[in-house]
C-alpha cells in the first residue's frame, strides 16, 4: 500500500486537528523507529549441514542486526566456514533457514549476493592482474556503472592506502596489501554487509591494527553490517559489539564480549573462549587445497 | 554479455602476460613439426606420398589448439584451488555465463597459439594451397579450440584437484592427438583403427584443416563442419551442466 505524504492536498485537512495529527504521526513515525530498530539483516533459524555422515553444522540459530559488528568465533573445523558458505549462497543448507536482508539465499541468490560483500580465508584475487583491474573485473561482475566502479575504486584504493600502486601486478604484493585490496574490492559494489572471514589470518600485528581500524571506519561511516571471523580474541573484543561461538557444529554462547566473560566467569574473551570450547587441540590434516598451497608458494618462492 | 567479456578479456591478458608460458607451450609443435617433418619426410616422400610437412603441418596445428584448450578448460582447477573462482562463483551472475566467458577466453588463448604455430609452419616450408579456403580453416581451428576448451572444463568442473592431471593426458589427451590422423593418413590405417579415428573428434578437426590448407579430405569438409557443430554444441552443454554442479 503506498505510504501517504504529509504534503499530499487529500490529507492535507486533517492535520489541522491535533488528535487526528498525532494518532497519523503515531502511525507514520512508530513503525519506521521500531523497524531501523530490528531490522535483521542476517537470520539464521535452525541451519543444518551434513556432509553424508558428518554433521559440520548442527542446529545453529542466530540474528544479526543491520550495522551491527558481528564476530563467529570457534576452533579449527567448528563449522565457521562452512556457515559463512551457506550465508553467501556457496553451500546449500541441508536443513533449516537463511535470510540475508530479508532474502533467502537458496531462491533468490543473485539478488542476496548484490548485497554483501565477501573476503575468504584464502586469497581469492587474480596474481596476474593488476589492483586496479581486480577492481574493474569485480565491478563488471556485479553490474556497477563504468564511471561509478571508476570513482569507487579511486576512492577505496585510497581509503585502503593501495592507489599509488593500483597499476601493479597483485602478484607483487605482500600479504597485507593482498588483504586490503580484498576488502576494498568486496566493497566495490556497495554492499549492505560484508562477511570476512579470517581477514587479519598470517598478517603482523601492525598490518592487523590498521585492517581493523579500516572495517571500524566502514561500519561507522557507511553502516555496513559486518560478519567477522576470527582466531585473535583480542581483536573480536576490539572490534565486535557481538559475538557467537561455535563449536562442534553447535552455537555454544553468544552475547556481548562481557556477557561472555560474566557467563564463564573468565577474566578475557580468551578464557571465555577456552572455558566454552574445552583446551583440546583440534588435529586437522592439510586437505589437498593446503598442500597445492604449500607447493605453489615453495615453486614462487614465497613463504 | 558484461561477465562473459570480462571473463574472456581476463584470460587473454593473463596469457599475454605470461611470456615463459607461450614459450614453453610452443617446444612441443615445435619438436613434433622438426623431428617428424624433417625425419619422416624423406620415407614420406619415397612412398610416393609427397611433402610430408605440407601434410604434417594442419595436424600440428591441431594439436597445439588442443593441448592449449584442454589445458586452459583446466585452469579452472588452478582458479578453484587458489581462490580466484570463489569471487566469481559469489557475484550475481548466472554461471552459464561465467562458463561461457571463461571458455571463449581459453578457445581464444588456444587460436592464438595455433597462429603462432601457423607462422613456425611457413618458416618450416609449409605452404597453404589457397588463401580463399583460410576464413573456413580459422573456422575449423575455433570450433576445435571452442570444443577442447569445453571439454576441458567439463574435466575440471568433477576434479578437484590436479591428480587427474596425468590420468588426463595418458588417457584422453595423447590418444585423441595420436588417433586423429595428424601425424599419418587415415585412408590407409587398418579396419579396427579408422573406426577408432572415426569416433575421435579431433579427427573431424584435422580433416577439415587438412582440406581447407592442403585440399585434400578423408571424411568431407561439409561433414567435417557438421560434426565438430554438434561435438562443440554437446561439449558446451556438457560443460555448462558440469560447471553448475561446482561447490566449493
Amino acid at each position: 500500500m503506498p505510504r501517504r505524504s504529509i504534503n499530499d492536498p487529500s490529507t492535507q485537512d486533517k492535520w489541522l486537528c491535533p488528535a487526528i495529527y498525532f494518532s497519523e504521526l503515531f502511525v507514520l513515525v512508530v513503525p519506521i523507529l521500531v523497524g531501523t530498530a530490528t531490522i535483521q539483516m542476517i537470520r539464521v533459524d535452525h541451519l543444518v549441514k551434513t556432509f553424508g555422515e558428518i554433521e559440520a553444522v548442527r542446529d545453529i540459530s542466530f540474528e544479526v542486526a543491520a550495522g551491527e559488528i558481528f564476530a563467529f568465533l570457534g576452533p579449527n573445523g567448528a563449522g565457521k566456514t562452512t556457515t559463512i558458505k551457506m550465508l553467501t549462497t556457496l553451500l546449500r543448507p541441508t536443513s533449516g533457514k537463511v535470510l540475508i536482508d530479508g532474502l533467502d539465499p537458496t531462491t533468490h541468490q543473485n539478488e542476496v549476493r548484490k548485497r554483501f560483500g565477501i573476503v575468504f580465508q584464502d586469497p581469492s584475487l587474480d596474481d596476474e592482474l593488476t589492483a586496479a583491474e581486480n577492481m574493474w573485473l569485480h565491478g563488471a561482475l556485479y553490474g556497477v556503472a563504468r564511471r561509478t566502479a571508476a570513482e569507487r575504486t579511486e576512492l577505496l584504493l585510497k581509503l585502503f592506502e593501495l592507489w599509488e600502486r593500483r597499476n601493479d601486478p597483485v602478484k607483487q604484493f605482500s600479504g597485507g596489501m593482498k588483504r586490503r585490496l580484498e576488502i576494498a574490492r568486496a566493497l566495490l559494489h556497495v554492499p549492505r554487509i560484508i562477511f570476512l572471514d579470517e581477514p587479519t589470518l598470517g598478517l603482523d600485528p601492525q598490518t592487523r591494527n590498521q585492517l581493523w581500524n579500516h572495517v571500524r571506519k566502514l561500519n561507522a561511516d557507511e553502516g555496513v553490517t559486518v560478519f567477522l571471523t576470527t582466531h585473535y580474541m583480542e581483536e573480536a573484543e576490539r572490534v565486535a559489539s557481538r559475538i557467537a561461538i561455535i563449536d562442534h557444529g553447535r552455537i555454544v554462547a553468544q552475547g556481548t564480549a562481557a556477557e561472555l566473560k560474566l557467563q564463564t566467569g573468565a577474566e578475557t574473551l580468551e578464557q571465555a573462549f577456552l572455558a566454552l570450547t574445552g583446551t583440546t587441540i583440534r588435529e586437522e590434516s592439510a586437505s589437498s587445497a593446503d598442500q597445492m598451497r604449500n607447493m605453489s608458494r615453495m615453486f614462487r618462492g614465497r613463504r | 554479455m558484461t561477465a562473459i567479456y570480462v571473463l574472456w578479456l581476463r584470460q587473454v591478458k593473463r596469457f599475454l602476460r605470461a611470456r615463459s608460458r607461450i614459450v614453453a607451450s610452443l617446444g612441443q609443435p615445435l619438436l613434433f613439426l622438426l623431428a617428424f617433418g624433417f625425419g619422416f619426410g624423406p620415407i614420406y616422400q619415397k612412398a610416393g606420398q609427397g611433402n610430408y610437412i605440407q601434410f604434417l603441418a594442419p595436424g600440428i596445428i591441431a594439436m597445439t589448439v588442443l593441448f592449449t584448450s584442454i589445458f586452459s578448460g583446466i585452469e579452472l582447477i588452478w582458479d578453484r584451488q587458489f581462490g580466484f573462482l570463489k569471487e566469481t562463483l559469489v557475484a550475481p551472475v548466472p554461471r552459464i555465463l561465467i562458463m561461457i566467458g571463461r571458455t571463449l577466453g581459453g578457445a581464444t588463448v588456444a587460436m592464438m597459439q595455433g597462429m603462432i604455430v601457423v607462422v613456425i609452419c611457413l618458416l618450416a616450408g609449409f605452404r597453404p594451397v589457397s588463401l580463399a579456403a583460410l576464413p573456413l580453416a580459422f573456422l575449423f581451428l575455433a570450433l576445435i579450440a571452442i570444443m577442447f576448451t569445453a571439454l576441458g572444463t567439463a574435466i575440471a568442473s568433477v576434479l578437484s584437484d590436479f591428480q587427474g592431471f596425468q590420468l588426463i593426458m595418458n588417457f584422453l589427451v595423447m590418444p585423441i592427438f595420436f588417433l586423429s590422423g595428424a601425424l599419418f593418413p587415415l585412408s590407409s590405417v587398418p579396419g579396427p583403427l579408422a573406426v577408432i579415428a572415426s569416433l575421435d573428434p579431433l579427427s573431424y578437426g584435422v580433416d577439415g584443416l587438412r582440406s581447407t590448407l592442403i585440399g585434400v579430405t578423408h571424411f568431407n569438409t561439409s561433414l567435417d563442419l557438421a560434426i565438430l557443430t554438434l561435438l562443440c554444441a554437446a561439449f558446451l552443454g556438457l560443460g555448462a551442466w558440469l560447471f553448475s554442479k561446482i561447490q566449493l
